[in-house]
């Protein structure tokens, strides 16, 4: 490792000490032989420790009945299910927030970030304090926030914030309709999955007839009027068999409807507004990473501002912004496990908390929860690396 | 030519029209472009005037700032007198009243050596360096947990509020840096063996949540080690933020060595120069330079989840604040709790970005 280079076919051969093959072998066998050994001491240590806790070791302990309750569940769950199910259950929970704090920042990182780039000063002041002071504030801190000094002190579901008689937020929660599918409601999403094809279809003849003859086709206004056409020709054909439950007060709570406790709308709103102030860095820096002259020669190759948007710069916008981008989603996702600290019942709260402190297993447990969160990173980062691949600007 | 008297005097310029220039102009121009400028400008004067008078009536205008019990917080605005009469535990934890100065002299060597360093001119750097990095975590931790020369010992449980939380970042930080320089190294290395060791552990550490880092920390450390040791949860929370940020601290870095350039590595080897002295002597002086800004963000990042530990029964700085939230006399003073801490780690992140940003500009001085 001394010097790189033909060693190997230098007429004065170096001795074999120096030789650098050598040296690099020795080293890398030092090396993971000290690290090895280091995880035996480890393994050995636990083994010896948990032996004498009298702490049982596998993976029997999923199928045990749990008999815990869950605050929040998707699937069904109770006291008898499984620690297994009980893992199933809470992973659920993290992917829900997960998803819908991406959603939500998603929207306001994007309105932020072009806010920061508008031409108007005051607009753009105001995106700027609102990143500064979003970005600099630990986001647990801002969790008790909007948990402990907003939701907790709501008032009584008697005295609700409502809105369009639909809506309703208290110290309960967040109640909203819930839609009831009746019998023959698979025809709109049928009708939905229809579309998608017919608009991969119409796409490809598109293309095709643009590069044989030169001609546009507005894909996109067709492909609007399919996708939304279809299903709703569909629910028409069926009599849209679709209806709300609304929630109603009844007695001293709400009755019907769905419940969204206030730790995941605490959790939720929390994620995305913090989330959302690195997003608008994110989409600001992308946008001015594609120069001027890119818009002036697009205008001057005769394309009109839409199609010079469309065509020239939102893409080199977005070859930028999508890495950064996916990069906070990730963080997005590692986040929620602050849920733990307001007790929203995630996969940290339920499986690493709670079957931790009953079951004792320790190191299988939390070898579990971070092989989840392991496995939704790297996934997600190898996704990112075939992008970029496919992406990477082909240089001379 | 020239001597013919010109036909025409030149009129001077017109001053340009007053909607151009001064005020009006530049409100013109920013913001009332456009009839949609206009809406926008409305539309944020309105949210303005919705938000701003009435968060300075509560934090100002109506608080309480006088007395020393909940009683004296009668009116409608914050009741500062709850952060003043917590602000010692908010700073110091439960650290006892009497022993406050050791923290105080503990941080005070720290500023006025790490001062030193910011003056230009001054000649004994390189010594006041080698103490801050070697010297002075040996005199700190005699310093805050005593127990020698007549100090008395303050178990580490008793360590909190701003204190802690500084203590978890920097020394987080500081013993991090170090093996993230390894494992950079080690990610860039071309021995297969070493370099799969090095990612590994990069991304295992960099695709878990620090929570879940710290929840191993307090409960499978215990398991790892001979039986009859045992370790606080100070220390072992310590070493699970440093194995953390060193995975992040080893991909900073490992930026900046990819962007020295090839004929640095070449020049040095056509030196003479073995492995460890081409690193030492001249890759590392320039990477870890390019990466310092980058290093100031993660260490910004880690301050502020040291807020974390308190999931694990730490009273750091938001600890303690939750801590005096739930304390029976004082209930109620949430918010003017979480807008003092949102204060102080605002201040201590943008004004640390702030200074990353001055430095960038400063150290840019390009290839």
């Amino acid at each position: 490792m001394t010097v790189s280079g033909d060693a190997g076919g230098a007429p004065a051969r170096a001795s074999f000490w120096n030789d650098p093959r050598v040296r690099a072998a020795v080293f890398q066998i030092l090396v993971l032989g000290g690290i090895i050994l280091f995880g035996v001491y480890i393994v050995n240590n636990t083994l010896v420790n948990m032996e004498s806790r009298g702490i049982s070791s596998g993976f029997d302990f999923m199928t045990r009945t749990a008999g815990f309750d869950i605050g929040m569940t998707l699937i069904g769950y109770d006291e008898a299910s499984s620690y297994g199910r009980a893992f199933v259950v809470s992973l659920l929970n993290t992917l829900l927030v997960s998803a819908i704090g991406i959603a939500f920042a998603t929207l306001l990182g994007f309105l932020i970030g072009i806010a920061r780039l508008s031409s108007n000063w005051l607009i753009s002041k105001l995106a700027e304090v609102y990143i500064e002071i979003i970005r600099n504030i630990p986001l647990l801190l801002q969790i008790f926030f909007w948990y402990f000094a907003v939701l907790r002190v709501l008032p009584s579901p008697r005295r609700s914030f409502e809105l369009a008689d639909a809506f309703f937020l208290n110290l309960r929660g967040l109640f909203v309709p819930r839609p009831v599918f009746e019998a023959g409601f698979a025809a709109i999403p049928i009708g939905f999955l229809v579309g998608l094809v017919a608009v991969a279809l119409v796409a490809r003849w598109a293309r095709r007839r643009r590069e044989a003859t030169g001609e546009q086709f507005p894909t996109v206004y067709v492909s609007i009027g399919i996708l939304a056409g279809l299903p709703l020709l569909a629910g028409a054909a069926t009599g849209f068999p679709l209806s709300w439950d609304y929630p109603v007060l009844k007695g001293f709570n709400f009755q019907g409807g769905m419940t969204l406790i206030p730790e995941l709308v605490a959790l939720v709103i929390a994620l995305s507004v913090y989330t959302a102030s690195f997003i608008a860095e994110v989409v600001r820096s992308g946008i001015q990473a594609v120069s001027r002259g890119q818009t002036e020669a697009a205008h001057s190759l005769g394309l009109r501002p839409g199609p010079a948007l469309r065509l020239v710069i939102v893409p080199q916008a977005l070859r930028v912004i999508i890495p950064p981008l996916t990069n906070q989603y990730l963080n997005l996702t590692k986040n929620s496990s602050l849920a733990a600290a307001i007790a929203y019942p995630d996969l940290v709260l339920v499986f690493a908390g709670t079957a931790l402190m009953q079951t004792g297993q320790a190191v299988e447990i939390i070898a579990i929860t971070m092989a989840v969160y392991l496995t939704i990173s790297l996934s997600i980062s190898a996704a990112m690396n075939l992008y970029n691949r496919k992406m990477a600007l082909v240089e001379r | 030519m020239t001597d013919a008297a010109p036909a025409f005097e030149r009129a001077p310029d017109l001053p340009p029209p007053a909607s151009t220039v001064g005020v009006v102009g530049w409100m013109r121009q920013n913001l009332f472009s456009t009839w949609y400028n206009t809406a926008l400008t409305v539309l944020a004067l309105w949210l303005i005037w919705e938000a701003v008078p009435p968060v300075v009536a509560w934090a100002f205008v109506d608080a309480d700032w006088t007395g020393s019990t909940r009683d004296a917080c009668a009116r409608e605005g914050a009741c500062w007198v709850f952060i003043k009469e917590w602000f010692g535990q908010f700073v110091y934890g439960r650290y006892p009243i009497d022993e406050r100065w050791r923290v105080n002299l503990g941080a005070a060597i720290l500023v006025v050596c790490a001062a030193t360093l910011f003056f230009p001119r001054f000649p004994w750097k390189a010594w006041v360096s080698v103490f801050l990095l070697f010297g002075y975590p040996v005199v700190a931790f005699f310093l805050f947990s005593g127990d020698v020369m007549g100090l008395i010992w303050v178990e580490t449980p008793l360590w909190g509020g701003l204190f802690l939380t500084l203590v978890l970042a920097i020394v987080g930080c500081v013993f991090a840096l170090p093996i993230g320089i390894v494992l950079a190294l080690g990610r860039r290395s071309r021995m297969p063996g070493v370099r799969a060791v090095c990612v590994a552990f990069i991304e295992l550490w960099r695709g878990v949540p620090l929570i879940t880092v710290l929840f191993m920390a307090s409960v499978m450390f215990p398991l790892f080690v001979p039986e009859g040791l045992t370790f606080d949860k100070l220390l072992r929370a310590l070493i699970g933020i440093m194995l953390f940020q060193a995975a992040y601290l080893a991909e900073v870095i490992r930026g900046g060595l990819q962007a020295i350039p090839r004929g640095q590595y070449e020049g040095a080897q056509a030196l003479g120069l073995n492995y460890w002295k081409a690193m030492v002597l001249v890759i590392l002086p320039q990477a870890l330079k390019l990466v310092i800004p980058g290093i100031v963000n993660s260490f910004i990042a880690l301050l502020k989840d040291t807020t974390l530990v308190l999931i694990i029964g730490l009273l750091d700085f938001l600890g303690m604040i939750q801590a005096a939230g739930t304390n029976p006399d004082w209930l109620g003073f949430a918010v003017e709790g979480y807008v003092f801490a949102g204060f102080v780690f605002w201040v201590l992140c943008f004004g640390i970005s702030r200074y990353s940003l001055h430095l960038e500009r400063k150290l840019h001085t390009g290839h």
